[in-house]
């Protein structure tokens, strides 16, 4: 197992007779972004809260920058950011006085803390607001407030539960943007989310997870391109035709599965499977690349959870 | 439990960061609340001191105001930090998630529980010392033992802080509150010494109220008020010490097996 700046080896964690992790190892390298993908109760936020320990271990191993989670716990949390699923910033308090507040449980001086509180207000265009009561602020400002007041102690590492469910495209589309520009300056980050198109917009790797194991990891692309193919096919057929295109798909050596009125087709060569199947000319199809949501279906299957 | 008491390591001087946040806080509401710390104390002291101490002779050689006054100090200091240390923690653990968002920081759960902890002491500190300002002009602190008094408002202080965020580490919803408050908080208002003295009550009243750690309160601080200083002061005193340790550790632990999951 390659060196990372977080290593983890046989984490489990139980609550009661439920386990919500079971023995997953994975390092996450210094300066990368990486996504934990998967369907609601698969143990994605069990597993970072772990990792800021705020969840204690039930079983395993973990190091972040080498030291043991069990033994430095406040070390550790002094160099991760956080930005909780739900958000908790502090009612009582405006904008500008959450990030002070915040400053202090770090020991960063106050001089330093305001300068740092307006640099973080204006990268995450916040700075008209900061005078503002918590209750004032829309659901992406306050998501923007929750990224700078993790931002506030300049972290090695951050650490993103879902950051951007429930928001319209243009605060996703913002905090996307900052994200990356952390990315640059070299802070690791670690993300769950829901949305494929967002892992693929941010993640250099994803861990793919289902009942509390990592079922895939790697690279979005080469994942995809492994498991899945280049391109799909979907088909959409009615009742009446299903049976024959059915039957003439069992005798080709092409990969598809179905989902309710919808057949997908795994493929590298797209156009001769559209050749083949010129046949149907009343077939309803679209013709795509194929996608981390693929593979996340693929694996993870396409029954609801919960 | 037992060996989760054992478990538990000591709090940092970090506590002092929850403690400031909560001042923080409180700087935006504390008029409304000087007026709900002070008001009813100091109604039950005109009320009752004056308006039926007219009627009273004297207790236990003082008159009814004197009498009175020392008890009402104590009570303050309990109710103060009781509802700070009952609703305000309540608030704060389950509802705001505060909790949550100070235990990613550097701050272990110890920190937080102790700053909390500390913050309910000072709210009956502060409830207490305004008290003893109103106490001052009307000639009620004879003795200059009484600049004692804000040591045993801190304790007190310490004490029903302890005692209430076990009650709020119990509690699944704000109306729980109700239970501590109907069913000890005001009987041990009652039947601590505070209004009268329990010399002609039956002795299991007299038995019931040895347990309740306000009438040590109301006995410390009527001593220093009136100078009758001696050492026999210290059993009270460790009376109140001693439950304090004891429910700041369960409080302790009860919000650990709450929140760290």
């Amino acid at each position: 197992m390659g060196k990372g700046i977080i290593q983890a080896r046989d984490l489990v964690k139980r609550f009661g007779e439920l386990t919500a992790v079971d023995g997953i190892s994975f390092v996450v390298r210094e300066g990368e972004c990486l996504g934990f993908l998967g369907p609601n109760g698969a143990g994605k936020t069990t597993t970072i809260r772990m990792i800021y320990a705020i969840s204690p271990l039930t079983a395993g191993e973990l190091y972040v920058a080498d030291y043991d989670i069990r033994h430095h716990p406040r070390k550790i949390k002094g160099m991760i950011g956080v930005v909780p699923q739900e958000n908790n910033l502090d009612p009582d308090l405006t904008v500008l006085e959450n990030l002070l507040v915040y400053a202090r449980y770090f020991e960063i001086h106050k001089q330093e803390a305001v300068r740092r509180a307006f640099e973080l207000l204006d990268f995450l265009e916040l700075r008209e607001k900061k005078d503002r009561l918590i209750e004032e602020l829309s659901a992406g400002m306050k998501r923007r407030l929750i990224i700078a007041r993790a931002l506030i102690q300049r972290p090695r590492i951050l650490i993103l539960d879902e950051p951007t469910t429930g928001l319209d495209p243009q605060a996703r589309h913002l905090i996307w943007q900052r994200l990356r520009s952390l990315k640059r300056e070299g802070v690791t980050q670690i993300l769950t989310t829901h949305y494929m198109e967002e892992a693929t917009q941010l993640c250099d790797r994803v861990a793919i997870m289902d009942q509390g194991m990592i079922l895939r990891l790697g690279s979005p692309q080469e994942l995809v391109a492994a498991e899945v193919g280049e391109e799909v096919i979907e088909l959409q057929v009615g009742e009446d035709e299903e049976a024959r295109i059915k039957g003439f798909l069992e005798g080709s050596p092409f990969i598809w599965e179905q989902a309710g009125d919808t057949l997908y087709l795994y493929c590298s060569n797209g156009r001769e499977v559209l050749a083949s199947l010129a046949r149907y000319p009343h077939l309803r199809l679209v013709h795509r690349p194929a996608t981390l949501e693929d593979l996340f279906l693929k694996l993870t299957g396409r029954r609801l959870r919960e | 439990m037992y060996r989760e008491l054992l478990a538990l390591s000591w709090p940092s001087w970090r506590a002092y960061r929850v403690w400031q946040r909560n001042l923080d806080s409180y700087r935006r509401y504390y008029w409304a609340s000087l007026v709900g710390n002070l008001g009813e104390p100091f109604l039950y002291l005109l009320a009752m001191g004056y308006g039926l101490g007219s009627y009273i002779g004297e207790i236990e050689g003082m008159s009814y105001l004197q009498y009175l006054a020392p008890g009402l100090l104590v009570s303050s200091a309990m109710f103060a930090a009781t509802f700070e240390g009952t609703y305000g923690t309540y608030l704060r653990m389950a509802h705001l998630k505060t909790y949550e968002a100070i235990l990613a920081t550097p701050l272990t759960l110890q920190d937080v529980v102790l700053g909390d902890l500390l913050w309910a002491t000072t709210k009956g500190l502060i409830s207490g010392l305004i008290m003893l300002l109103v106490l001052l002009p009307f000639g009620l602190l004879p003795s200059p033992w009484a600049l004692l008094l804000p040591l045993v408002l801190i304790v007190v202080g310490l004490l029903f802080s302890a005692l209430a965020m076990v009650v709020a580490a119990l509690s699944p919803n704000w109306e729980f509150f109700n239970y501590y408050l109907t069913l000890f908080i005001s009987p041990m208002f009652f039947f601590s010494g505070v209004f009268f003295p329990l010399t002609n009550f039956p002795s299991w009243v007299k038995g019931v109220s040895a347990f309740l750690p306000l009438t040590y309160a109301v006995a410390l601080s009527r001593a220093l008020t009136m100078g009758e200083v001696s050492v026999s002061l210290l059993a009270p005193l460790l009376w109140m010490l001693l439950p304090t340790l004891l429910f700041g550790c369960i409080s302790l632990s009860l919000i650990r097996r709450r929140i760290i999951k």
